[in-house]
């Protein structure tokens, strides 16, 4: 596990110097009010993401330009820790000076690039990266305020991981591709379910549509669903047990029943074993065949060598 | 100045504690296992502090107090040896604790949950007190054990622990209490509140970490959770830990020597920083204060996230607490919070200041001017407070 996982450590000192530096004094921490937007000339508005019971809540304030969609002022209040005070502040200042319209492209990852002390290090620890996905959703909201729009008409993809902002099409594209079966193995993959790990089962900080464990789950019935559908033409030795079963007698049902029941007689199937290399298939004779001394030569005979011949060269017939 | 309010948490070694721990280190190293000087020089040490640990709840002699390496482990040793003669052999299939628990007997009881036991969970009154009453409620004759804390760590919440003795003693039911928070704050007495059994914590009361203990009444003694060398007369082996017990003794009788100073002169440090905390608009206090121990404050600032407040705090060198750190991966509000039913914006605003008989009037002073400070700045950030334009629609 490591000595850092066993003994751990405070999350502040996982913060970069920017952040530390932004939640100690905001730079864009305040309000726009109507006569400061009238005085701009600008249209006010004003959007709120989160709530206080959940634990994180931001305002944004834009002064919006209505000839050019640029944004003249932007400013933020927020209820929440340290990184999201700092997350929306960064995000205000991300936002001045752009239109609308280029605002709205600004991701959650951006926020987190641009509190970065050196490109290569995280500003963040993993578990609080979920503070600036709310910075995010926040400009949707102010965006769709601003054009009269529904807040979902910005967001063309479904996002599963909004930390990491991996969407349903590319993990479920990822999963197939790959054939992946864990947890651990998408994160790997995709840096899904790296950070708040929200999204990873229901009962994480936020709850979702969709969670990862659904993915796999989706995934896992779609195999066993095209296995069943392409069961029969698989080999013998690969099918499950009922397929197995069915394939046995569907070749029964094509080629030896007809023969038996025209002589008064049947088969059923008790059980298939595997026994070391071989498939032993235990058969009971019914009607006019129990009894038939062709059951145990003859007849036998040939029921084998078809199931061999169709299934399986490893196939033993055994009559009980 | 540097300022520590997290007592709850963990106490500072007392000096005198420390003292009588240091020969143990580098002169009286013995094993008291062995056979030789080195051994023989650690017993009557042991003795007399396991004599000061065991007035300090007025055990009787024939009980058995045992040394443990901490409260975890007391806890976890009750349950689960609770399960082993009890649940697993049938004879029994439920236990009730409090859904306020510490997680050391809440987790265990889960994971006995996932075993087969059978738990009830009580819940607390909006004061975030269990009621004895709820005790009775839920005991059936297949109930092997109730164990509900004394003192409560979030808030500083007294549980009527004698009344819920005398429920369990007549209902003839196995009683435990997480007794962490209780030593050097409330009397604390066994006999006169039907405990069966006990758990303690030296570093809570100005002792060192890694000891703590685990009382059983006598006839009650436990299935050992650690076997081996049969130290402890068999209940608990491993070789003692000689200074944490010498401390832990030392420890104990300091804090009972303290009880009265701590229950008026820490009480009063405590209520002057409450009162003043109260001034601030918008604030609240979870337990009334007759009802709780005279170290604890659990109080929300409205509009103010706890893990912001402890941030401003920190950076004045003051140490306090919040049960709603958003790090964690859990839903993460502050149990209590939540069990009260306190106001859903209210749950993750909820700042924990413990004190102890080191704090300073100097200390409490200096603590109300930075919080005063953090509620100002922090709520000029918040949200909550927040210029709205007229026809503004609120919330998502």
């Amino acid at each position: 596990m490591g000595i850092d996982s066993l003994i751990g450590g405070t999350i502040w000192d996982q913060y970069s110097d920017k952040v530390t530096c932004l939640m100690n004094n905001p730079q864009n921490m305040g309000e726009i009010t109507q006569e400061q937007a009238d005085a701009m000339g600008a249209k006010l508005i004003v959007a709120d993401f989160g709530a206080e019971s959940c634990g994180d809540a931001v305002r944004l304030y834009w002064a919006v330009d209505p000839k050019t969609d640029v944004i003249l002022e932007s400013k933020f209040k927020s209820f929440g820790c340290g990184t999201a005070i700092a997350s929306s502040d960064t995000m205000a200042e991300l936002c001045k000076g752009k239109t609308v319209d280029e605002a709205v492209k600004i991701t959650n990852i951006d926020v987190e690039k641009a509190m970065r002390d050196t490109p290569d290090v995280p500003a963040v620890p993993p578990q609080k990266m979920h503070c600036s996905v709310m910075a995010y959703d926040v400009i949707k909201k102010a965006a769709a305020l601003y054009k009269g729009v529904d807040i979902e008409s910005f967001e063309h993809e479904v996002i599963v991981c909004e930390c990491a902002r991996v969407s349903l099409s590319t993990l479920r594209e990822v999963i197939r591709l790959n054939d992946l079966t864990s947890i651990e193995q998408i994160t790997d993959y995709t840096k899904a379910g790296a950070f708040c790990k929200s999204c990873i089962r229901p009962g994480g900080h936020e709850a979702k549509d969709i969670y990862l464990v659904d993915l796999l789950e989706e995934y896992e019935k779609e195999k066993l669903a095209k296995q069943a559908d392409s069961g029969y033409d698989a080999p013998f030795a690969q099918m499950t047990i009922v397929q197995r079963l069915k394939a046995v007698e569907k070749v029964i049902d094509d080629n030896i029943r007809q023969m038996l029941v025209m002589d008064g007689g049947n088969i059923e199937i008790l059980d298939i074993k595997e026994n070391g290399a071989n498939f032993d298939i235990y058969i009971r004779y019914l009607g006019a065949c129990s009894g038939c001394a062709s059951s145990s030569t003859g007849t036998l005979f040939a029921i084998e060598s078809i199931l061999k011949e169709k299934l399986d060269q490893n196939i033993r017939v055994i009559p009980l | 100045m540097r300022v520590y309010l997290d007592n709850n948490a963990t106490t500072i070694v007392d000096p005198h504690v420390y003292e009588v721990m240091e020969p143990f280190f580098v002169q009286k190293y013995g094993n008291p296992n062995s056979l030789h000087q080195f051994a023989s020089d650690t017993h009557k040490p042991l003795k007399e502090a396991m004599q000061k640990i065991y007035a300090g709840i007025n055990a009787k002699n024939e009980d058995s107090v045992v040394i443990t390496s901490c409260a975890t482990e007391s806890n976890n040793w009750v349950l689960k040896s609770i399960y082993f003669e009890y649940i697993l052999t049938g004879r029994k299939n439920h236990i009730i604790i409090s859904e306020v628990e510490h997680p050391s007997i809440i987790a265990t009881a889960k994971f006995l949950e996932s075993k087969g036991c059978k738990v009830t969970y009580l819940p607390i009154n909006s004061e975030g007190i269990v009621e004895a009453h709820t005790v009775r409620d839920f005991i059936t004759d297949k109930t092997a054990l109730v164990s509900i804390m004394w003192v409560n760590n979030e808030t500083g919440a007294i549980f009527p622990i004698e009344e819920i003795g005398e429920i369990c003693s007549a209902k003839g039911v196995l009683f435990h209490t997480d007794a962490v928070q209780a030593i050097g704050k409330v009397p604390v007495n066994v006999q006169r509140a039907n405990i069966d059994y006990l758990t303690m914590s030296a570093h809570k009361f100005h002792g060192p970490k890694g000891v703590g203990a685990l009382y059983m009444k006598k006839g009650k003694e436990l299935t050992p959770l650690l076997h081996g060398g049969a130290q402890m007369n068999g209940l608990r082996s491993g070789t003692l830990n000689v200074a944490g017990i010498v401390g832990m003794g030392k420890a104990m009788e300091q804090s009972i020597d303290a009880l009265d100073f701590e229950i008026s002169e820490v009480k009063e440090l405590r209520d002057t920083l409450e009162d003043a905390l109260l001034e601030i608009p918008d604030t609240f206090v979870v337990t009334p204060r007759a009802k709780r121990a005279a170290n604890t404050i659990l109080i929300s600032f409205r509009g103010i996230e706890g893990e912001a407040m402890l941030w401003d705090l920190n950076r004045a060198n003051i140490a306090a607490s919040t049960g709603s750190a958003c790090a964690s991966e859990d839903l993460e509000s502050n149990p209590v919070m939540e069990a009260i039913g306190a106001e859903a914006d209210l749950a993750h605003t909820a700042i924990r200041f413990s004190l102890s008989r080191y704090t300073t009037k100097e200390e409490i002073d200096y603590t109300i001017e930075v919080v005063k400070n953090a509620v100002d700045r922090l709520r000029a950030i918040s949200s909550s407070y927040a210029y709205a334009p007229e026809g503004h629609e609120s919330k998502l």
